[in-house]
């Protein structure tokens, strides 16, 4: 993940323009064979990092929904990587086919037996077509229901990250039911018997964010967005502009520190500084750590505590703490 | 069945009032007209009246072949056109003719806290909202009432796309929920007559979060072994589709409705094609397995008493 040249976001600028700088005094320092510009350089990479951390502590909704769709932020496979052992990808969803925009199966989270199943937008031209951008069709939620089944069945946790623009818009989902797929999905995570914990990592974006985040208790990394629509959609509705997405991410209340307010997240993962693309290792870490507490948390819960416990959760949005 | 009081007739402004861009039903075809078949003096009769100023009401356009159709025979066929196009109706007079007899006990829905964003878009939803309750008369787009159907007690739901496209916020989620609380409360079916662009987006995540909480409610209808019944109607989207509108026991539509989860401008600007003809109407959903009948509005008291009567039969049998 960090061969990768880094991309840098349009706040970024004057960051970018200063590590351009570094990159070549560096260069030209070395071509020189001297040391004589280590002073300087050092000031400049810690003046670098002093405006990252600036920049990162006063993000504004929009730009927290570019750092949270930030290309180089931690995908769905990086947090299978960094906190799944042994983990054994269950495809499709036995009825149609394998969606890999929801990528699912059974793993070992820090000792604990678990099935495990998020969104994934993919990293590079390829894979991103392979999973969709991860805009899931009917089977991807579908798969998930049946992940579900089966954790209820040999009593797993269910662990789920969500990223995704939003559940896929096009005729063949519509065709084969992609409204009663998320509507399933958001019912059988609500039943579950078993402990639930939903991670939004990047982008949860409307029902397809929420077919997977009806769990006991949802997390969201610092820098993430949970929405009912894109900023941009909702400009294009309201303002009959796409380009008014600022305004819309603003007026939506996405951010982390909006939803925890509202009730809607319980926890918020904080992120290293400079976002979690910055030291991608040291996010799936932190967001590691609030699973295992979380999840120790639920481990006595009886499956009707749990099932109370989730209901008792959603039913209490909204009505009470809004001014 | 009765026909409606006419003080529960809906102002036509309202009942054909087109839908956001966004939504509209696709265009049919023009057509000669229902008139067509009459002789010309007849048409022209019909006609002159509506070019200068009609009286008010008297006369509704026909939003497919643009006639010109008289009011009380539109009434009379419970606003569904000639050509039979199910007019959007709203909730009073859904229930007048659901309900048996037209009698109905309307149930108080659960208010909540308006604007909890403060949203701010070209207006203020705060004004939105009053403008809305002006226009309407009621305080939110869910309706609910208690009578009998087929002689079978029931709770009816009625989503009322006037308001504010029908949109699905904290105000109509609690009424979901309270319905099916009352439906419990009675042991009776619930039924739901769902119209709604989606959710609201002035209430942002809470409105989303009402996917769930309706989702939710509905467990509670599973458990006490009450039939949950959709009746799908003009026009059906967004995040009421892909919650409760498609977790009925039974789905019903009428006919031509719009039903989709993304609509017809989104799936086109993404897949960069003409969508097919009849996509996303009920006939369709019908084809692709996802609603059990489509059924025209005078005969839906009658399907809904029958379906009605035989689940409760079931259910007494094994409450016994």
């Amino acid at each position: 993940m960090t061969a990768a040249p880094r991309h840098y976001l349009d706040f970024e600028r004057p960051i970018a323009e200063l590590e351009a700088k570094i990159d070549e005094l560096s260069k030209l320092s070395e071509a020189a064979g001297a040391g004589g510009m280590t002073g300087e350089m050092d000031a400049m990479r810690l003046r670098a990092g002093q405006l990252r951390r600036e920049a990162y502590s006063n993000l504004d909704a929009w730009q927290k929904t570019q750092v949270a769709r930030h290309p180089q932020r931690p995908h769905f496979v990086n947090y299978l990587d960094g906190l799944i052992d042994e983990f054994v990808e269950l495809r499709g969803d036995r009825k149609f086919a394998d969606d890999q925009s929801i990528v699912g199966g059974l793993g070992r989270f820090r000792g604990n037996a678990v099935v495990v199943m998020g969104h994934e937008k993919g990293a590079d031209t390829a894979s991103r077509v392979r999973h969709n951008f991860g805009m899931a069709r009917p089977e991807g939620y579908r798969k998930a229901v049946r992940l579900m089944d089966m954790a209820e069945q040999f009593n797993l946790p269910v662990l789920t990250f969500v990223d995704t623009p939003g559940a896929y818009p096009g005729v063949g989902a519509e065709e084969r039911g992609q409204s009663e797929a998320i509507a399933r999905s958001t019912e059988r995570g609500l039943t579950l018997g078993v402990p639930s914990i939903a991670t939004v990592t990047g982008e949860g974006g409307s029902g397809g964010a929420i077919a997977l985040a009806a769990a006991n208790r949802v997390l969201i990394l610092e820098h993430s967005i949970y929405s009912v629509i894109s900023p941009e959609g909702c400009a294009s509705i309201l303002w009959r502009d796409g380009a008014r997405a600022k305004d819309a991410a603003e007026a939506m209340k996405i951010t982390a520190e909006d939803l925890i307010g509202l009730k809607i997240v319980d926890r918020i993962v904080l992120e290293p500084p400079g976002g979690a693309h910055s030291d991608p290792q040291g996010a799936i870490e932190a967001v590691g750590d609030a699973i295992e507490d979380e999840l120790r948390k639920l481990s006595n819960l009886s499956p009707e505590q749990l099932r109370s416990q989730r209901a008792d959760r959603f039913y209490a949005i909204g009505r009470a703490g809004l001014a | 069945m009765a026909k409606p009081p006419k003080d529960h007739a809906p102002k036509p402004a309202v009942a054909v009032a087109p839908a956001p861009a966004a939504m509209a039903p696709g265009a049919k075809p023009a057509r000669g007209g229902w008139l067509a078949k009459f002789a010309p003096g007849v048409r022209n009769l019909v006609a002159k009246p509506a070019s200068k100023a009609p009286p008010e009401n008297l006369w509704i356009k026909d939003p497919d072949g643009g006639e010109m159709i008289y009011r009380p025979d539109l009434e009379e066929a419970w606003w569904v056109t000639p050509s039979g196009r199910h007019m959007r109706i709203r909730p009073k007079l859904r229930f007048e003719f659901t309900f048996d007899d037209g009698a109905y006990k309307e149930l108080p829905t659960p208010t909540v806290v308006d604007d909890p964003l403060k949203f701010v878009d070209d207006r203020a939803y705060v004004e939105r909202l009053k403008s809305a309750r002006a226009t309407t008369g009621e305080t939110d787009a869910m309706a609910l009432a208690h009578g009998k159907i087929g002689g079978v007690p029931v709770v009816v739901l009625v989503q009322d796309f006037a308001f504010m496209g029908g949109s699905l916020g904290m105000a109509a989620g609690e009424g979901f929920i309270a319905a099916a609380e009352a439906a419990v409360k009675r042991k009776a079916p619930l039924v739901i007559f769902t119209a709604a662009g989606g959710a609201r987006m002035q209430e942002g995540a809470l409105s989303l979060m009402q996917m769930a909480r309706t989702t939710l409610a509905i467990q509670d209808l599973k458990k006490a072994r009450l039939p949950y019944i959709v009746v799908l109607t003009d026009p059906t989207t967004g995040g009421v589709t892909a919650s409760y509108a498609m977790l009925g026991d039974i789905h019903l539509a009428e006919p031509g409705a719009m039903i989709g989860f993304a609509g017809p401008r989104v799936i086109e600007e993404t897949i960069r094609e003409t969508l097919p003809p009849g996509f996303q109407r009920s006939e369709y959903l019908l084809e692709k397995g996802m609603v059990d009948r489509v059924v025209p509005r005078k005969d839906l008291p009658q399907v809904l008493g029958s379906i009605l009567e035989t689940l409760m039969i079931g259910r007494r049998s094994v409450a016994a």
